[in-house]
């Protein structure tokens, strides 16, 4: 890491969202840094927390949620800014790329004017310059005839276009942090692949930070450079990816690595993957002390697991895990 | 685009040949156009040749054929109560009724658009609770009882309340005297009929667009556009409004097609002499010749404005271009 100010920190970020039964925990307390052209991936499986945590990044949630903790993206606070000034921030210093493009993109405007769109938002721009930078970041993302593409709606495009087209919309004003909120999901892998690598492309060329949210470990692997693994709302771990993937030091996460299907490995027994046993916590009623306790295979009943909830803290240089017993070695071995 | 509008127009034929076909039969079926004749105790032999005169005679299909082809050039047959053409009469008529549609919908989009917007964009405040109060209400007041308390109440007892003339409002007919044209007499004139015929367009309208504003706010592409740092006045109006309306022009479309002949209450009770009071006079007459025109007039406007809707929605929806 270097000794540059981090681009984004996100203190002890909480999200509620009222319902009948309570308040619903979408995010408890989560804490990271982006650094400057660093990549951050948030893992988690649905309803972990990962987009709410970006939407309230860039203010973006509806109003009944209950955001509180600080967010702080070059040392200006976002979450008390005004939605004017946020206005000015969002798509120019920090975009975001959706998920499933086809529903991200409106259907009654053509691609090249919602690109265009981004553009004028934020800049005074003529014409022809316009439909110049329009072409040009069709071309970046790998568009071929961005002239006649950009005249297409995006029905008329293909899943792994619109993707495309949908990072074209939010690099268009060379942003400092790009999050992208699983921007392959909705692909299959050689689209994937494609996609992955003009994120690689636009980072050498743009220089931005990169977060990327997603349940893929795969996609992780191959892009980022730290990883922070939510669960139930709440950060587990967060290490460097080799560290993440080598060094585990959390019983979640390295059931999420045992559950890869590996070509190495022949599967013993029944023939099956591993998987996490259980269901994910309800984000109303929390289980007692650390919320991965009931699916945990080394939780000590009785102990510290069902009485405590787990602090994030320091394990080894620069990784955290909230595990009590994460300074027992954990490894994918050990848990398949 | 011109594929789909050439393929949409040509199914329209068949509908229209259809429709008319059973509403002639169903008024030959029900109205004799000799009746008159019959209870002036003319003589058989008179009858008789009226009926030859008039083509009863033949069978029902010939005599359908017979219709067709000079109502498509125009001759749409003599009044048996006025003795006038048809043609004449319904194009008359059709004026007044198009005037009240015009301006009754025009004040109705506009309301309704506004109304639906803002109570999406502010859900729950209480503005939006006094517009989903008032639209209810609206609904339950049907245009007979509605006209009749309009009249009193904004008409006829404003005179004696602040002691004045002659009623703010009138509520007979479009023009008092030989006035003509658009000036404050049409105005006072329009007001009441035009209210009547709206509070209920207006309030299921209004609705309706709040649904749809509702569901596209909701929409992924709307969080697209903030993300990009659209400005929220935009977002809405270019982003969501630009979607929520397809569907509303659709229910416009089809509505307003449905008031060429729908609104006799409404013209019946401020004298307007317009397709609803040409069709109710007609009706007690049993003017047979007229209602087979008016009914015919009325589906083909229901079918245009059903075409109309499509082609709309094509041109709104740019998924609906290509199919």
């Amino acid at each position: 890491m270097t000794g540059l100010d981090p681009l984004l920190v996100v203190e002890h970020l909480s999200v509620e969202f009222p319902t009948d039964d309570g308040a619903l925990h979408a995010v408890d307390d989560v804490s990271f840094a982006v650094m400057p052209h660093e990549t951050l991936g948030i893992v988690g499986e649905s309803g972990s927390g990962k987009t709410v945590t970006s939407m309230a990044v860039l203010g973006l949630l509806p109003t009944r949620a209950r955001v509180s903790g600080a967010v702080r993206f070059r040392g200006q606070d976002l979450l008390g800014m005004r939605e004017k000034d946020l206005e000015k921030i969002r798509g120019a210093k920090i975009a975001m790329v959706f998920q499933d493009a086809l529903t991200a993109l409106n259907p009654a405007y053509t691609v090249g004017d919602q690109i265009a769109e981004a553009v004028t938002v934020h800049n005074q721009i003529g014409r022809d310059a316009l439909a110049t930078r329009v072409r040009e970041l069709l071309t970046l993302v790998g568009i071929p005839n961005p002239s006649e593409r950009a005249e297409q709606f995006p029905h008329e495009y293909s899943g792994g276009m619109r993707q495309r087209a949908m990072i074209a919309m939010s690099i268009a004003n060379d942003p400092d942090l790009l999050i992208a909120d699983e921007p392959t999901t909705a692909l299959d892998v050689t689209i994937q692949a494609q996609v992955l690598e003009v994120f690689g492309r636009i980072q050498e060329r743009t220089e931005s930070a990169i977060i990327i949210i997603t349940h893929d470990l795969g996609v992780v692997a191959g892009v980022a450079d730290r990883v922070m693994v939510m669960y139930s709302g709440q950060q587990v771990e967060l290490a460097s990816v080799d560290d993440l993937f080598y060094n585990t030091r959390h019983p979640y996460t390295a059931g999420l690595l045992a559950s890869l299907p590996r070509l190495d490995r022949r599967a013993d027994k029944a023939d099956r993957l591993h998987r996490i046993t259980g269901q994910p916590p309800s984000l109303v009623f929390r289980p007692s002390g650390c919320s991965f306790h009931p699916r945990c295979p080394e939780a000590r009943i009785g102990g510290l697991c069902t009485e405590v909830v787990p602090e994030l803290r320091e394990v080894a240089q620069g990784h955290l895990s909230a595990c009590h017993f994460a300074q027992d070695i954990f490894g994918v071995e050990r848990v398949s | 685009m011109l594929s789909f509008l050439g393929r949409r127009v040509l199914f329209t034929i068949p509908v229209v040949l259809i429709a008319s076909f059973v509403l002639f039969i169903f008024v030959r079926a029900t109205f004799d156009p000799t009746a008159q004749l019959r209870s002036s105790h003319a003589d058989s032999a008179s009858v008789a040749r009226e009926k030859e005169r008039l083509g009863l005679d033949r069978p029902v299909v010939v005599q359908y054929g017979d219709w067709l082809g000079k109502f498509v050039h125009g001759d749409w047959g003599q009044s048996e109560r006025t003795r006038e053409p048809v043609f004449g009469m319904i194009r008359r008529a059709l004026w007044y009724t198009v005037q009240l549609i015009f301006w009754g919908i025009l004040l109705s989009a506009t309301v309704s658009i506004f109304v639906g917007v803002y109570s999406a964009v502010k859900q729950y405040s209480p503005l939006d609770y006094t517009f989903t109060g008032l639209a209810f209400v609206g609904l339950a007041l049907p245009p007979f009882w509605f006209g009749l308390i309009a009249i009193e109440f904004l008409a006829v007892q404003p005179v004696n309340w602040f002691h004045l003339q002659e009623p703010i409002f009138s509520f007979v007919g479009l023009h008092s005297g030989d006035s003509t044209g658009f000036n404050l007499d049409y105005v006072r004139h329009l007001a009441l009929p035009v209210l009547t015929l709206t509070v209920q367009i207006i309030a299921s309208w209004s609705r309706f667009q709040r649904a749809a504003m509702l569901d596209v706010l909701q929409s992924d592409y709307i969080r697209t556009a903030r993300a990009k740092g659209v400005p929220r006045r935009q977002v809405i109006v270019k982003h969501g409004l630009r979607n929520a309306l397809i569907p509303l022009v659709t229910v416009m479309a089809l509505d307003i097609g449905a008031l060429f002949g729908g609104l006799i209450i409404t013209e019946t009770i401020f004298s307007i002499p317009g397709m609803g009071r040409l069709f109710y006079e007609s009706l007690l007459a049993g003017d047979a010749t007229v209602l087979v025109a008016w009914t015919v007039v009325t589906a083909l406007f229901i079918v245009a404005f059903n075409l109309l809707a499509d082609v709309l929605y094509g041109v709104l929806d740019p998924r609906v271009r290509m199919a």
